[in-house]
């Protein structure tokens, strides 16, 4: 009886081993895999980051000097999405939430979001071409890119926002419109600095991805070289992902400018984690007096 | 000499298909606690937020016949929800506090809506007194109402009512959250504030309503049952029904 006992519990217990094992296991793979990916740009591209290459334009057909007009590039945009996909993004959000009724209409704007989601980022940098480059005659420049990549984020914007909005005790809704605080005013000063955390922690995810694609803005804002900077958002721009992908398949000479390659690609995760780390500052001070 | 602040006139009320409330009259008395009991269900909770209109707010429901406010049908399509509700205030079941400063819970809606925007300290305080937390609260006032305990909390949100001046103030099973002693504070609080306010109370606790109200309904599936003086329906009710509640026989 006793050994019968002793038998069961140990197979218990090497089961539950088992099963911790392969979570650790899952766990310590994607670390490495990322530790990987880190570490192969690091060393290839540490090489070639100095205080030059960061604050001087490319020189020699792109095979010296620095990658300064991209990085202003990338940055320009990616705040021109933040600028145009955040409004839109949490301004749908608190329309589905807050307004609409559950219903067909509802319904039908639900699933165009999740298509939105779904659709591929080069799709919509045609799309930015032919609307906002070639139709409302913007050019290839700083704002198409920044509408295209606005539209790019907007699905997750929405998705993030829509949650956080959730997540908001109706409580404080009810508590707000019984005092005679209008349904407007209960939204702008109750539910939406509670959410914001919320819809911030989101959008993290919506911008880093604008940031690092290449597709939506080849077409719409990205300049193959440019030695002046941009002086209004009708220009055209330099950025990173564009010089990374210009350098490594149709530079002058692609050999020559490996680790300048590599190094962009290390400024523009950088950039990239910056971004997000700004994101995350405002979102723990805003979080700092709203515990419920 | 009484006088009846809300009328209700063959009120039903509907949850999608389903009626919660039927054909419901009654009369509230102006500067009196008015309880209103019944079991789980009964529509009690059901028929208070139909009082501020709260109820617009769930998608499906549809009210029939009249609730006059001051000889006002306050359902009336040229009314404005947000007004009746600066008018009759609401209390609910757990403390509500906004996760603001005390300071802000209380100004929060004067601020928003214009009230005694000239001298806001001083209608916070008033407000406070009110409840009977300003001694507990007056040097932490920029404190976050978080932090304060589920019986304080409660009184801010009866402090935050009272800011804006309602001439009602619906409670619904204010004290069901809290301790016994959190509990006899709401309940003196209540009895000092009857002279300004007409109070309605949803209460699940018997004795409770005995204690602080003058007027006590009793309602069941929907119905009210009997509405009659306090004293009245806990001593000598008309209906057996009523009785056999009172007296824990069920519900």
């Amino acid at each position: 009886m006793q050994l019968i006992k002793n038998n069961s519990m140990t197979w218990r217990y090497f089961k539950q081993g088992l099963f911790f094992t392969c979570v650790r296991a899952s766990a310590l793979v994607i670390t490495l895999a990322l530790g990987g990916i880190i570490f192969y740009i690091l060393y290839n591209g540490l090489s070639v980051i100095n205080w030059d290459f960061i604050t001087k334009p490319p020189t020699d057909a792109m095979t010296k000097g620095g990658i300064m007009p991209a990085i202003l590039g990338t940055i320009y945009l990616t705040l021109g999405a933040i600028a145009i996909g955040l409004p839109l993004g949490i301004a749908s959000a608190i329309y589905l939430t807050e307004y609409a009724k559950e219903g067909r209409v509802v319904r039908f704007i639900k699933v165009g979001i999740n298509c939105l989601a779904g659709v591929p980022s080069v799709v919509f940098g045609l799309f930015g071409l032919g609307f906002f480059v070639i139709f409302l005659k913007f050019g290839s420049s700083i704002l198409a890119g920044s509408l295209t990549l606005g539209f790019l984020i907007l699905p997750t914007i929405i998705g993030a926002s829509e949650e956080a909005l959730k997540s908001v005790p109706q409580t404080f809704r009810e508590a707000s419109l019984s005092l005679g605080v209008s349904k407007w005013q209960t939204i702008f000063r109750i539910v939406l600095p509670n959410a914001l955390p919320g819809i911030l922690t989101g959008s993290i995810l919506g911008i880093g991805r604008a940031a690092g694609e290449t597709a939506p803005i080849m077409f719409t804002a990205a300049a193959f070289f440019t030695a002046k900077l941009p002086s209004s958002m009708f220009d055209e721009v330099m950025a990173l992902p564009y010089h990374i992908y210009v350098l490594a398949t149709a530079g002058t000479n692609i050999e020559a400018t490996r680790p300048i390659q590599y190094g962009t690609v290390l400024v523009l995760v950088a950039v990239v984690l910056g971004i997000d780390l700004i994101a995350i500052v405002i979102r723990g001070y805003m979080r700092k007096n709203k515990r419920w | 000499m009484d006088s009846d602040i809300i009328k209700l006139n063959k009120v039903n009320f509907y949850y999608g298909p389903t009626r919660a409330l039927t054909d419901i009259t009654m009369n509230f008395v102006k500067n009196k606690v008015t309880a209103l009991i019944g079991p789980s269900g009964c529509g009690k909770s059901t028929l208070l937020r139909l009082l501020n209109r709260m109820n617009d707010l769930i998608d499906g429901t549809r009210v029939e016949g009249e609730i006059l406010f001051e000889d006002k049908n306050i359902y009336a399509s040229d009314v404005d929800s947000v007004e009746i509700r600066r008018k009759i205030g609401m209390v609910f079941q757990k403390p509500n506090p906004f996760p603001k400063t005390i300071y802000n819970n209380i100004s929060y809606g004067p601020k928003l809506t214009g009230i005694g925007a000239d001298n806001m300290d001083a209608l916070v305080e008033r407000s406070l007194r009110q409840a009977v937390l300003w001694d507990e609260v007056k040097d932490i006032l920029n404190k976050s109402a978080m932090n304060l305990s589920g019986g304080q909390q409660q009184r801010l949100c009866i402090a935050r009512a009272l800011a804006m001046k309602p001439d009602v103030l619906l409670m619904d099973e204010p004290t069901s959250a809290l301790d016994p002693i959190s509990t006899a504070k709401i309940e003196e609080l209540i009895e000092e504030l009857k002279k300004d306010y007409t109070i309605i109370i949803v209460t699940h606790n018997m004795q409770q309503a005995a204690r602080i109200s003058d007027e006590t309904a009793f309602f069941y599936i929907g119905n009210l049952v009997e509405y009659n003086k306090t004293e009245k329906i806990f001593t000598n009710p008309d209906v057996k029904q009523t009785e056999d509640y009172i007296t824990g026989r069920f519900g």
